[in-house]
């Protein structure tokens, strides 16, 4: 990036809230029904219906303003956010404007080894609009009121981020925080968690900021690192170019990977907001907050600190481990089920366990192998059953099956081979078909000693105990 | 039959003088007679029927409400399952509500018959009727002036005999200053009493509904059946419901008057004042003792209304898109072009009018100004009330500086039609409840007489309101040709 400049960046993320009804009705939030069976009389916004707040949407958000440290409002108000559109049934929003329920806080990422503390403005309550089909009704747009009122918390940062990267950072980490506390599913396919990313550039050194451009509705961290560097080089080389940066909105073309304009602001709406006469003003009391506080989880960074101290872990490994509530969980059901040292569980499932999750796309709370079968396989490792060699073997028909790691050793017959006198046996056989290469390290070529190890262990179907095969190798091809 | 009250109606249905299914025929019949009142928007006789024949069998099993089997016309303001709710506007000429408002399921439930849906300003918003898609509403007392508004349809219905009851609904007025003007008893409730869940909102606010009846007592039954906090409103106020006809008949001995002296000012008609005047001596006599009182601040009652009110308005109204329901232009260019036609092709002039004026209080750089200054002169006039009733029981005046004007006399001059509800509007703002009761005729029109009483005290005022109808006989007049 041009060293001249500095970039400024303040994100807002739309996070919907985990509830079973919408934020101010009945109807259910449950994704993908057939268009407009989830929406009530309330949610088409009917003649004469009124809003009725949802208690646990309130809950949520102050759940998520105690996890941030953050103010809560004692007295917030929702307010009407006015302007058209079709899929917008009441012809405004109900949204918190002047008085929110969640004030100033904070998060703090890691990046590079260092921890840097973003600013968190505010965070509001506010209902989502539904959803315009414009494919499929032959040059017609078809309306889908079913998200129309899903309850959403509005996260607003401060301009605290200086690159893509701590941009990212940042809704990751708020990302790991939502789905920790339970009261979003994160789900960015769905869009559940959506972000706008407001960027700026000005002249490193200079205090005021840039006229910023607001990015609409990027779906996924790549895109959100993708766009705001574009966006950064753009208004770059807009500005090195002589001209100069507008204030407006612009929508990324995931595509092309380009940003382009909607509407600038001399088009931008008045909303006019003003306060809901409908909705009584939202009251939280300390006894409230006290209550919610006693359902916070351990939050991710305590959590990480901990399994540095408690397993003895890298940075990486406790970050990785502590990325979600549930990773966490199956770690420490292993640890706990395994008997064993929590090094070998790290290394399992930091490597094995992610790794197959990986490939197969899935989520650790998919893992088709519980914490608990994970632990019999290791105790296998532990007592030299088996190998690690042929633990992962183990593995893999444990992954695609419902069987013991026991029941698997024992139909497969992969028992490590302890029996020194069985071991010798094949040794001496193999270095009396072997001379060429006896004589190569005993002449000194110290990698023909893997070739041996690899003989015996083929010959054994891997099932040696490679530890007696490297001994009784070292005596008999004693130099 | 069609003068009697709800409660002689109700004493006849249980000594068997007459079946429900009669008295809902006989108030059917008069309703065609006198169709050219055009009280009614839509009135409902087969479901009047069928629920007037229900209403016989729950007073034949003895498990009858008060209000079971009586007829009664709901403002076109509720919505009512199945059966077109207009709001008074073409807007939603179209519309069969799929639901009911609270207000009808209780009095459903209560076993009232319900004769169709009474004539009103469109979406309430105006003070004679005459902003009715479906036109104005002739005044049975003189049928070439206004019933008053916006709850027109409904005051002239009960004053002509064409239902023994009805609903309405005052955000500034709209129920006191009908029945004033045609001479029958009304109740706008405390803010919170009555439910609006259903009840198309015009200033979110200042909504109240209410009932409108030929006497207090019949309020009071009609009030038991509407009251009650409704999970469903917000806004609706978790309190228990008082029975409000068991202290109907307490003295008023020792019972305290005010007359704020800014009812009684520049612009009152002296006729009008000397039939208020002559009503306080008739409380004097039950025992009353009254005294003069200030509110300083309501001279800014209607400015301070004429802002909140349409900027509430402004944005209530943006659901009427042409999208999801009632009307929509034939053949849109765009989405813009479906907007400002289905919107401009439908709403009347004051409709429009009071977008408009919303629209602007609420614009950035203005909201500070109008919206906010608006708020804070509300709280001020709550505070005037609230000194005033800590000092009496309740507050007496006017409900309208004239009686009933002529039909299209001040359709020209919207200023002259909102100094029509002076008195009125800033009890809204206040979020008190008031009555208003027959106390006299001026040129052979009916007076109405104000009644303000303090939060939640709808017992007191309908004792108030009962004593007096118990001592004078303003109540029992009827306009000629309607006996």
């Amino acid at each position: 990036m041009n060293s001249q400049w500095e970039v400024v960046i303040g994100l807002e993320i739309h996070a919907q809230l985990a509830t079973k009804s919408k934020i101010f009705s009945g109807a259910s939030t449950a994704y993908g029904a057939e268009p407009n069976t989830q929406a009530c009389a309330v949610d088409l916004g009917l003649p004469g219906v009124l809003p009725v707040l949802n208690q646990e949407a309130v809950r949520m958000a102050v759940k998520f303003g105690l996890a941030i440290e953050a103010e809560i409002a004692p007295y917030s108000v929702f307010a009407r956010k006015n302007y058209f559109y079709p899929d917008l049934p009441k012809g405004y929003q109900i949204s918190q404007f002047e008085l929110p329920i969640v004030g100033n806080g904070h998060l703090d990422i890691d990046l590079d080894g260092a921890t840097k503390r973003i600013g968190v403005t505010r965070a509001h309550l506010e209902e989502d609009a539904g959803k315009s089909l414009h494919e499929d009704f032959h040059g017609l747009t078809g309306i889908d009121l079913n998200r129309a009122g899903t309850p959403l918390l509005e996260i607003v940062s401060e301009p605290d981020m200086r690159s893509a990267k701590e941009a990212v950072a940042y809704m990751r980490k708020l990302h790991e925080l939502v789905r920790y506390l339970e009261i979003c599913d994160g789900n960015m396919q769905e869009g559940s968690f959506r972000c706008d990313a407001n960027v700026s550039v000005r002249p490193r050194g200079q205090a005021e900021f840039g006229t910023r451009a607001e990015i609409k509705n990027i779906n996924s961290f790549r895109f959100v690192e993708k766009a705001i560097n574009h966006e950064i080089e753009r208004q770059i080389d807009l500005i090195e170019s002589g001209g100069k940066v507008v204030q407006e909105t612009r929508l990324y073309d995931a595509n092309k990977d380009e940003t382009r304009s909607m509407r600038g602001k001399e088009e931008a709406n008045d909303y006019r907001y003003f306060p809901d006469p409908d909705l009584l003003p939202v009251e939280i009391t300390e006894a409230f907050k006290d209550e919610v506080r006693a359902t916070l989880p351990e939050l991710p960074d305590a959590k990480k600190r901990r399994f540095i101290e408690q397993y003895g872990q890298d940075d990486e490994s406790a970050a990785t481990l502590t990325s979600s509530r549930q990773l966490a969980d199956y770690y420490e059901a292993l640890v706990e089920a395994s008997g064993g040292e929590a090094k070998i569980c790290t290394n399992w499932v930091t490597g094995d366990v992610l790794g197959a999750l990986n490939k197969a796309g899935l989520e650790i709370g998919q893992c088709p192998v519980d914490a608990e079968r994970l632990a019999g396989l290791l105790q296998r490792i532990a007592d030299d059953t088996i190998s690690g060699k042929i633990a992962k073997q183990v593995f893999e028909a444990m992954w695609q099956g419902q069987e013991t790691a026991d029941q698997i050793i024992e139909s497969q017959g992969l028992k490590q081979i302890t029996d020194t006198g069985a071991i010798e046996a094949i040794i001496d056989k193999i270095i009396a078909d072997n001379p060429g290469q006896v004589e190569q390290y005993l002449g000194g070529k110290d990698k023909v000693f893997g070739f041996f190890v690899g003989q015996v262990m083929k010959e054994m179907q891997g099932k040696a105990n490679p530890a007696e095969v490297n001994k009784i190798l070292k005596t008999k091809l004693k130099r | 039959m069609n003068n009697k009250t709800i409660a002689e109606l109700a004493r006849g249905l249980r000594a068997g003088e007459f079946s429900s299914v009669e008295l809902t025929q006989g108030y059917l019949e008069r309703i065609r007679q006198f169709s050219v009142l055009n009280a009614y928007i839509t009135v409902t006789a087969e479901q009047a029927l069928a629920q007037a024949e229900a209403a016989d069998k729950r007073l034949a099993a003895g498990t009858a409400d008060l209000l079971t089997g009586i007829p009664v016309a709901q403002k076109d303001i509720f919505c009512t399952d199945g059966v077109k709710t207009s709001c008074g506007s073409k807007m939603l000429d179209n519309f069969i509500s799929p639901y009911n408002a609270t207000v009808v399921e209780k009095l459903n439930a209560a076993g009232a018959v319900m004769l169709g849906k009474s004539n009103m300003d469109e979406f309430a918003m105006g003070s004679s009727n005459e902003t009715s898609f479906y036109g104005s509403v002739q005044n049975p007392w003189n049928v070439s002036c206004v019933p008053g508004g916006s709850s027109g349809g409904s005051a002239a219905a009960v004053a002509a005999g064409l239902t023994a009851g009805a609903t309405g609904t005052d955000t500034g007025g709209s129920i006191r200053q009908p029945a004033a003007f045609c001479g029958i008893t009304g109740l706008k409730p405390t803010y919170g009493r009555v439910s609006r869940y259903g009840m198309i909102a015009y200033a979110s606010s200042l909504d109240q509904g209410g009932p409108m009846t030929r006497t207090a007592e019949d309020a009071a039954i009609m009030l038991q059946a509407m009251a009650g906090f409704d999970e469903k409103d917000s806004t609706s106020v978790d309190r228990p419901v008082p029975d409000y006809s068991s202290g109907l008949n307490q003295p008023l001995s020792g019972l305290k008057i005010g007359l704020p002296k800014e009812f009684f000012g520049e612009g009152l008609n002296g006729e009008i004042a000397t039939v208020i005047e002559t009503a306080v001596n008739e409380y004097r006599k039950l025992g009353a003792e009254v005294k003069e009182v200030s509110m300083p601040n309501l001279k800014h009652a209607i400015p301070a209304y004429y802002v909140i009110a349409p900027a509430e308005c402004s944005a209530n109204l943006s659901r009427f898109d042409g999208v999801r329901f009632g009307y929509r232009c034939d053949n849109p260019a765009d989405l813009s072009d479906l907007y400002t036609r289905s919107r401009g092709e439908t709403f009347g002039k004051e409709v429009k009018r009071r977008i408009l004026i919303g629209t602007y209080a609420l614009s950035a750089g203005y909201y500070d100004a109008y919206y906010l200054k608006a708020q804070k002169v509300r709280r001020l006039i709550s505070d005037d009330f609230k000194s005033a009733l800590a000092e009496v029981d309740v507050l007496m005046g006017p409900v309208s500086p004239t009686v009933a004007f002529g039909l299209g006399e001040k359709t020209g001059d919207p200023i002259q039609m909102y100094l029509s509800d002076i008195y009125t509007i800033a009890v809204n703002l206040a979020g008190l409840p008031a009555m208003s009761i027959p106390a006299g005729f001026v040129d052979g029109k009916p007076v109405g007489l104000q009644i303000i009483g303090n939060y939640f005290a709808e017992d007191r005022l309908l004792n108030v309101a009962h004593r007096y109808q118990m001592n004078t006989d303003w109540h029992k007049q009827v306009p000629k040709g309607f006996e």
